[in-house]
């Protein structure tokens, strides 16, 4: 990476400029021009954003939103940090099976994980349904149905960010740390969790963002009934639909913003963990 | 009392590591354990540390069995090859874990860190990161954080293999000084024989996971007990059917009562050193190699292509050869 | 085995138990054993019933669903775009990714960040912008909501990172130094790159492309405000599997999920295929 930095400049052709600007103008029409017009959208015509926030059905969504994806990464933290430190610290049996089944959710459709949720959690014909009956725990249609709705999707973000890092780091700094009495937890608190930090922030953003915006998977198993299993994605929908239009485009507004600030966390934490 | 290792055994799936290892290491002494790469000598020393466990045998440590401690409670300094710095913490925090862990008050702390980073001549790097540090600086702040919990014995892994031969060789002298002024156990492995000599007042041969020999740099030198030994100290060569160091080997122009007798068919000049090839005219015999000062060879007329004698130099060591 | 031991460094330190040895510890073991029950409580066994569920009702159900006219359009239009749309990205991924790496301009850190943007903006979100310009209401006066037109934008705009970010960092570690040894023994640019740059991106395009149609197929929220979900025009796969839900057909979405996941792996292997040719043939 230095090298390239310090390195002597790029030469630059006039295919260099036809690049750059090919580039410029796709990314312009694709993704710049359209994202700022949500901005244009909510402030033009009126302050929609401010009448929306007094909109109860918008407030609980949001809130909603913002629950379920503290849980969802929370968990998805967890079990993230202990798979990798498993996967990479042991052999055990079936473990690059297990390695491959975690990518999983990333390639299946958000509507297939709702179906799939539904067809072992579903309240009446679910396969688990008498179980969930018998402890008397509503999963789908309710709000635990949604956190694992929204863990799922998420759930391979953490561990393919932290898994490269703690190879990379290797068993020597942990094992000196053993040598000079540390023991596991210390060992874990002291030493490997420091090292993997940025890795771990970056997992744990991208599943934010990922958690806050998921719509297939909960629109199946949440119900979407509003101030109820309602969550901030499922009401924008609503909302257009009901030809509410600034109130969706101010509910957009708001999950854009979540969405950039934590794509800017990332920008500025990726290098630092380079030159870590 | 030192350390004392009785019948161990570890294997990796069918690979023998070790095999029915008995050695005792003298309390207070520098000990070296030298061989070839994958011989076993590592795998013995992590045993030692508690970083592996042996599949059976014991292990003491200054007359305490360890064989089940594990390794954050056998207080044992252990310095990697690698350094295993940790690249999150200033130098003085590396040197100051071991002590913190053991909760130990933070001024002792501050005292101690501060007395090992002068011993280690690190003192102005204290708050420098470990990714500031050059590779011998690296491993000089290793050498004190293994130093400051006080080990009973400290362990080596190839301390110097990663750096380059310059640095290596101030180590070297720097690790037999800092021996003498501190007295701790101190074992470290090594592939490299020149290193063992130098340092180590009692070298352990490991090879094959089995120990080959163990004593001092010179006996190890003088009376080699197996040809494993002998050319892993040294450069050998074979004269008729024994093994030999070639400036061992005496070289005359006349005809004399010789083992081999035949032309120099090659002469390669190193420095002070000449290296000569003799081919034997009995073609049982393979090529010998010969090593002589300029000045001998200027002394004996010698020049390539020359017909010469060669036999053992009076008290030269040497082996049959397997 | 002697040979894998004796590293250039002298080290044993890498040495490792077969890969049939377990190490774990108690408390590791323990570990795994809470892990992968919670995955399997999450992950695997909902998804298996999917499969359990299709496979319940034989062949019959497959032929029922696919011999339905409006779903086989569906997958049919859902396939095509996800192609259509993984080809645009081969090309303009592999070019934005050398520009970012390659070209030095003022404002390239905010280009990183616009790459991104399609990851971790919501998906129903992502409808909603498209729809703000290229929708009835479009300040270019371009509209293409409710037609096919929009499944591709739509998809264009959601997979837009992966082969950009698959590429970026193999295109980081080639080194400057093997392409001036071929101009230096007499390839032309074009050359160079056929022969030498390409065949060590293949694998990485590959990726982000196989990653990219799997997105594509399965791809949901950024359709169901832009596409209108019109039968036979512009329906996607995922949304019929939707609709199945919605009426209680469970049998039938399994079937269309099943269906999806096959044309995925068909994908991935092709792809994988395609990129290994690639590799060797440079």
């Amino acid at each position: 990476m230095a090298s390239h930095a310090t390195g002597r400049g790029p030469r630059r052709t006039a295919a260099t400029y036809v690049r750059r600007g090919l580039v410029l103008v796709y990314l312009f029409f694709l993704v710049a021009w359209p994202v700022s017009l949500v901005v244009t959208r909510t402030f033009g015509d009126g302050n929609h954003l401010a009448s929306t926030l007094q909109d109860p059905a918008v407030v609980f969504a949001l809130q909603m939103t913002v629950v379920v994806a503290f849980w969802a990464v929370v968990i998805n933290t967890v079990f993230g940090v202990g798979m990798s430190l498993l996967i990479v610290r042991y052999d055990f049996a079936g473990k690059g099976l297990l390695n491959t089944l975690l990518d999983l959710p990333l390639s299946v459709s958000p509507v297939v994980i709702g179906l799939a949720l539904l067809l072992a959690y579903g309240p009446r014909d679910g396969y688990f349904a008498p179980v969930l009956d018998a402890i008397n725990l509503q999963v789908v249609f309710s709000v635990p149905g949604i956190i694992m709705a929204t863990a799922f999707v998420s759930l391979p973000l953490v561990i393919r960010e932290v898994v490269p890092v703690l190879q990379e780091i290797g068993t020597e700094q942990e094992q000196a740390a053993r040598s000079l009495g540390a023991g596991g937890w210390q060992t874990f608190r002291r030493i490997t969790l420091p090292s993997i930090r940025w890795a771990l922030v970056y997992g744990v953003v991208l599943s934010l963002a990922r958690s806050l915006g998921e719509f297939g998977a909960v629109k199946i198993v949440s119900g979407n009934i509003s101030q109820q299993t309602q969550t901030a994605t499922l009401l924008v929908e609503e909302k257009y639909l009901e030809f509410e239009r600034g109130a969706a485009y101010a509910t957009s507004f708001l999950l854009t913003l979540i969405a950039v600030a934590a794509l800017v966390v990332v920008t500025v934490l990726r290098p630092k963990e380079e030159k870590a | 009392m030192g350390i004392e290792i009785v019948g161990v055994n570890k294997s990796f799936g069918d690979f023998v590591a070790l095999s029915d290892i008995d050695l005792s290491i003298p309390s207070g002494g520098l000990t070296a354990l030298l061989g070839p790469s994958g011989g076993g000598k590592s795998t013995l020393l992590r045993i030692i540390a508690g970083l592996e466990t042996a599949d059976s045998g014991t292990i003491e440590i200054e007359g305490q069995d360890t064989t089940n401690v594990p390794a954050q409670r056998r207080n044992v300094g252990f310095v990697f090859q690698h350094y295993a710095a940790f690249k999150h913490m200033s130098v003085a925090k590396n040197v100051a874990f071991g002590l913190e862990i053991r909760k130990r008050p933070k001024a002792e702390i501050a005292r101690r860190v501060e007395e090992l980073l002068e011993l280690v001549h690190l003192e102005q790097f204290a708050h420098r990161l470990p990714a500031q540090l050059s590779g011998g600086q690296r491993q000089r702040m290793a050498l004190a954080r293994a130093l400051a919990i006080e080990p009973s014995v400290l362990l080596l892994d190839e301390p110097f293999g990663a750096l380059d031969a310059k640095v290596r060789k101030e180590l070297r002298d720097w690790l037999r000084r800092l021996h003498d002024e501190v007295h701790v156990t101190t074992v470290f492995v090594t592939h490299d024989q020149e290193e063992a000599l130098e340092v180590a007042d009692t070298i352990v041969v490991i090879n094959d996971g089995r120990i080959e020999q163990v004593g001092t740099p010179d006996d190890l030198y003088d009376k080699p007990a197996s040809d494993f030994v002998l050319s892993f100290l040294g450069p050998v060569t074979t004269l008729g059917d024994r093994l030999i160091r070639p400036h061992d080997i005496e070289i005359s122009r006349v005809e004399q009562a010789a083992v081999v007798d035949g032309p120099i068919t090659r002469w390669t000049r190193v420095g002070f050193e000449i290296r000569l090839e003799v081919t034997p005219t009995d073609a049982r015999y393979a090529p010998v190699q010969v090593s002589v000062t300029r000045t001998e060879a200027h002394a004996l007329g010698l020049h390539p292509g020359d017909h010469v004698w060669l036999r053992p130099a009076v008290g030269a060591q040497s082996v049959v050869s397997a | 085995m002697t040979d894998l031991l004796t590293s250039p460094s002298g080290t044993t330190r890498r040495r490792r138990p077969r890969r049939s040895a377990s190490t774990l510890t108690r408390p590791a073991a323990i570990g795994l054993g809470v892990g992968v029950t919670w995955f399997s409580i999450l992950v695997l066994i909902p998804l298996a019933l999917i499969s359990f569920q299709a496979a319940g009702g034989g062949w019959g159900v497959f032929v029922e669903t696919l011999g339905n006219p409006q779903t086989a359009s569906a997958i049919g239009l859902t396939v095509r775009q996800a192609l259509l749309v993984t080809l645009v990205n081969v090309v303009m991924g592999t070019l934005i990714a050398w520009v970012l790496v390659r070209d030095q301009f003022w404002g390239k850190r905010a280009l990183e960040t616009i790459i991104d943007i399609p990851f971790a903006l919501p998906t129903i979100v992502a409808g909603l912008v498209l729809l703000s310009l290229y929708g009835p209401e479009s300040p270019l006066g371009v509209d293409v909501s409710n037609t096919s037109h929009s499944v591709f934008l739509a998809l264009l705009f959601v997979t837009l990172p992966f082969v950009v970010r698959a590429v970026q960092p193999v295109l980081m570690e080639l080194e400057p130094e093997v392409e001036e040894a071929a101009a230096s023994l007499g390839a032309s640019t074009f050359t160079t790159w056929r022969r030498i740059i390409l065949p060590s991106l293949a694998p990485s395009i590959a990726s982000g492309a196989t990653l990219s149609f799997a997105r594509g197929i399965s791809e949901y929220g950024s359709l169901v405000l832009l596409s209108g979900n019109l039968p036979f025009e512009s329906e996607v796969a995922s949304v019929r599997i939707f609709t199945y839900v919605e009426n209680d057909n469970p049998a039938a979405a399994s079937a269309v999920a099943v269906i999806l996941l096959a044309v995925a792996l068909a994908a991935i292997v092709t792809l994988n295929l395609i990129s290994r040719r690639v590799a060797r043939h440079g």
